[in-house]
């Protein structure tokens, strides 16, 4: 999901926060608060102490008699760092340690736990710190607040004479201390303060600051528990296979050889799949080798990659429906006789992160268990309720570290199918693809064909500018998925994005392609969509703005390339009006020595976003083409003006993997059909960068006093136009279909 | 029935003696620390360590690995290299996700312990075979280096 309110400015947001989280704290506050606590509780991974009357000031926040703080994450950790940032944030204002704190992950709950720029509890779209950043400082300012009143009224002093600091309130002038765990009881009964005063800037002593990662020591010991590592009593295993082709159904099923395997346990028939039971993995993965399966194969069954792309790029030559129109681009185009076009076309990709998607479901008669990595917990829940005929209130979800989200877990494809297998087995059992499965069952990010052209003035700058995306609509489909939950996400929306909606203009698909940083007069972006038969499709990391920065970027090389003039300079003659993108292009350009001389077959390419709520990012690559044709990208310069950093490593670490996931996927990514069946399956054929493929990385964050944006994904938009122009000036070859592949080889 | 000596106890297991290793450690002994994450041999997250060397712990039959000492990522910090392997991974903030990086930790404690000063084209080498999608390959060929000179220091 992207960014819906670009404009929104840093006032509104902290209204809505400060509304949500009035919400929470009333919840909590009145008989909820119990409630929040023993759910929390319920989480397999947590094994709290039981505090019997702690104090729980909100929903994020739990302090027992002991003095232990537990903060409650309600977004997930997929690597991001989101469990060291938004642990900072609290920390900041409840004034305790980060080394003595304990997190939990948060159950599903919406009216708890939604996310601020979406409306439904959510992680992605690159939204966790700029949703959240005044949210969770009022969370701990608030309970520190009470803690400190506690203290003052046990002391009789004026609380303003009072602070807090690592966890005790101190009342300076008598010397007196509280630790916080002997405050909880007496602060339990206190008021929610109708309202808090935040720190400003200069009295950050975390935000800012280089915090080492809270989840790095059990990550580097093997004790950090993912979906894929719960082990409830019981538990039996579960191998699955869904008919190659999409929308096609279980045929014929011979499963005589399969239970004659000793461990096997049980064959589930679903409508689409089958799994086999296992007393362990390999026992349920020998007996689906084993089986003796047909398919009847549906109407999908002569379907190739080839066909699509030519319905694309049919809908491409459509008019669509308007995203922006500035000026008169068409008209200026039709009577201009300077004008470039291009047709750039991007694949269909796979997540594939390296944690396999599992779910481990236990259904009983009176509820069920659900153990999983999701960044949706209360789909989840809704899926899991449908697939079993459970209540929701009766489905628990019990979620995990995620071994890599990218998007994939933003899905519930795979926790609807693991509920439906589980609900005729007797058992916990935990449902775990197979690398191909994972693979071929995957919901995709779209394959686009986007059309566009640029009208040139006397200064060789685009006067006019024109671009067609034609593709499938991820927001069409998670809308209807949303439409339950249609105020908070309308409301979450604002009242721009709701009209493009309304008029029928999918806002992700256009992202990045609407809001350039580069000053063009005439401006026109329309929007068709143009659904593949059956196959789904989905949310990948960067989201729109990645696929237009990929056109866009690569678009504005080929204008300074007609021009005959230097990328970045182009660039910059055209960014008058953006002076943040202007000083992220000049970073990147200084530290990577753009203008100073490359070895043959080497070349260096630029490019530059605005997005993801704020965020400027520009990036050179430099790439060498062997003879044989073959790329390898030596060193990426990455300069980034996120606004406000809360930990300028974590920042740096998003970059740097961005870096690397789009790298992968501009140079090899590539999921294509025959026979209705994907072609890939591993990685021998849907190849990621290896240690010695991947270039030497720099980053260099810009300096700023903005509202915080987004970082997860931006790092992954720019690197794909980057070495693509990086090629085009080591071999003059313009790359507009990717992935590069072996385009560049020598025919 | 066979005996499998893993991280330094004996202990027997009544499977078929073509079963992966990988799904013994997970599923049996539940050690999940070792993770799966292709099942072919090309991504290195089952990486554990048979007499030191590294295997890939989806693609050995435990019959291959009998009387061979496992070590897997819970017991590696009890060894020299792997503690110190650790440490670097730590003080350079490599880990994101934290998937594959079991697996990418028992390669570099293997290549740190027949090799103490890896050249960058060593480290290229020795982990070229360990995928990693969140892409902290620049942090580990630096921690790798981090922890050769704080290894060597000793």
């Amino acid at each position: 999901m992207s960014e819906q309110t670009p404009s929104t400015p840093p006032r509104t947001a902290a209204t809505v926060s400060r509304r949500r989280f009035l919400q929470a704290s009333a919840a909590a506050g009145g008989g909820l608060l119990i409630g929040v606590a023993l759910r929390g509780r319920e989480h397999v991974a947590m094994a709290a102490t039981r505090a019997e009357a702690g104090f729980s000031p909100n929903a994020f926040i739990r302090i027992d008699r002991a003095g232990d703080v537990t903060l409650i994450m309600h977004k997930v950790e997929m690597g991001q760092g989101t469990y060291t940032a938004m642990p900072m944030l609290i920390a900041e204002e409840l004034e305790v340690d980060l080394d003595k704190v304990r997190l939990e992950h948060a159950p599903a709950n919406d009216d708890l736990y939604a996310e601020p720029l979406f409306g439904v509890q959510e992680t992605g779209g690159s939204t966790s710190v700029r949703g959240n950043f005044d949210l969770l400082r009022e969370a701990g300012a608030s309970a520190r607040a009470m803690l400190v009143a506690a203290a003052a009224n046990g002391w009789d002093v004026d609380p303003t004479t009072c602070h807090a600091t690592h966890g005790e309130v101190v009342h300076a002038a008598s010397g007196r201390r509280a630790r916080y765990g002997d405050l909880v009881d007496a602060a339990a009964r206190l008021p929610i303060p109708d309202d808090v005063v935040l720190k400003q800037p200069a009295q950050f002593r975390l935000i800012g600051t280089p915090v080492a990662r809270l989840d790095g020591p059990e990550k580097v010991n093997g004790s950090a528990t993912f979906g894929i590592d719960v082990r409830p009593p019981g538990l039996v295993f579960a191998a699955v296979c869904a008919c190659p082709v999409f929308g096609g159904t279980l045929g014929s099923l011979d499963d005589r050889r399969a239970q004659a395997i000793p461990g096997v346990r049980q064959v589930v028939r679903l409508a689409d799949a089958v799994a086999v039971i296992g007393e362990h993995t390999w026992a349920a993965q020998q007996g689906l080798a084993a089986l003796d399966l047909r398919w009847q194969e549906g109407p999908n069954a002569r379907l190739t990659t080839a066909d699509i792309f030519a319905a694309l790029t049919a809908a491409s030559t459509r008019s669509g429906v308007t995203a922006r129109n500035d000026g008169d681009a068409t008209g200026i185009l039709a009577r201009s006789n300077r004008k470039l076009e291009a047709v750039y076309e991007q694949p269909f990709l796979a997540h594939a992160p390296m944690e396999p998607v599992n779910c481990t479901v236990h259904v009983r008669s009176d509820g069920c268990d659900v153990w999983v990595g999701t960044q949706v917990p209360t789909f989840a829940r809704t899926a899991v309720a449908n697939a079993t005929g459970l209540p929701a209130e009766r489905v628990r979800i019990h979620n995990h570290l995620l071994g890599g989200g990218f998007g994939r877990r933003l899905e519930i494809d795979f926790i609807a199918r693991a509920a439906a297998i589980a609900a005729q087995v007797p058992a916990p059992v935990q449902v775990l693809w197979s690398r191909e499965e994972d693979v071929r069952q995957d919901m995709y990010r779209p394959a686009y064909v986007d059309r566009i052209a640029a009208a040139l003035d006397e200064h060789d700058r685009p006067a006019a500018w024109s671009h067609r995306i034609a593709g499938s609509s991820v927001v069409a489909r998670v809308g209807r998925d949303l439409m339950p939950k249609t105020f908070k996400v309308l409301r979450a929306a604002g009242l721009s994005g709701l009209v493009s909606m309304i008029r029928g203009v999918d806002i992700d698909a256009v992202d990045g392609a609407t809001d350039l940083p580069y000053d063009i007069p005439n401006l026109r972006v329309e929007w068709v969509r143009e659904e593949p038969p059956g196959i789904p499709t989905a949310f990948w990391r960067g989201v729109g703005p990645t696929r237009n920065a990929f056109v866009v970027e690569s678009f504005i090389d080929e204008l300074a390339a007609a021009a005959r003039q230097d990328p970045v300079d182009y660039r910059r003659a055209l960014l008058a009006s953006a002076p943040r993108a202007r000083a992220v292009l000049d970073t990147a350009a200084r530290a990577s020595g753009w203008g100073t001389p490359v070895p043959r077959g080497r070349g260096r390419g630029v490019a530059l976003l605005r997005g993801f709520g704020g965020t400027h990012i520009a990036q050179v690559a430099e790439v060498e083409v062997g003879t044989d044709g073959a790329v390898r990208v030596q060193r990426v310069v990455c300069a980034v003006d996120c606004g406000l950093v809360i930990n300028p490593d974590l920042v740096k670490a998003q970059m740097e993997g961005g870096i690397v996931f789009g790298i992968s996927a501009v140079l090899y990514g590539e999921i294509t059909l025959k026979n209705g069946r994907v072609e890939q399956g591993n990685f021998s054929d849907y190849p990621i960068l290896r240690i010695d493929q991947s270039p030497r990385i720099e980053v260099h964050l810009v300096p700023s006093t903005a509202p915080p944006g987004g970082v997860g994904e931006p790092g992954t938009s720019v690197i794909m136009p980057a070495v693509t122009n990086a090629i085009f000036a080591a071999t003059g070859k313009r790359i507009r279909r990717l992935p590069v592949k072996d385009q560049l080889r020598p025919v | 029935m066979i005996t499998l000596e893993i991280n330094g106890s004996a202990r027997e297991f009544a499977v078929s003696p073509d079963m992966p290793l990988l799904w013994l450690l997970r599923d049996l002994a539940r050690l999940t620390g070792t993770k799966f994450g292709c099942g072919i041999g090309l991504c290195g997250a089952c990486t554990v360590h048979a007499n030191g060397e590294p295997i890939r712990a989806c693609i050995t039959p435990v019959s291959a690995v009998a009387g061979r000492k496992l070590t897997t990522i819970e017991a590696v910090g009890g060894t020299p290299t792997g503690q110190a392997v650790q440490q670097a991974w730590l003080e350079l903030g490599v880990v994101q996700c934290g998937y594959c990086q079991s697996g990418q930790i028992m390669s570099a404690a293997a290549l740190l312990a027949r090799n103490p000063q890896p050249a960058d084209a060593d480290i290229d080498a020795a982990m070229a075979g360990n995928l990693c999608r969140c892409g902290t390959y620049d942090r580990i060929r630096a921690a790798i280096k981090r922890a050769a000179v704080r290894a060597g220091s000793r």
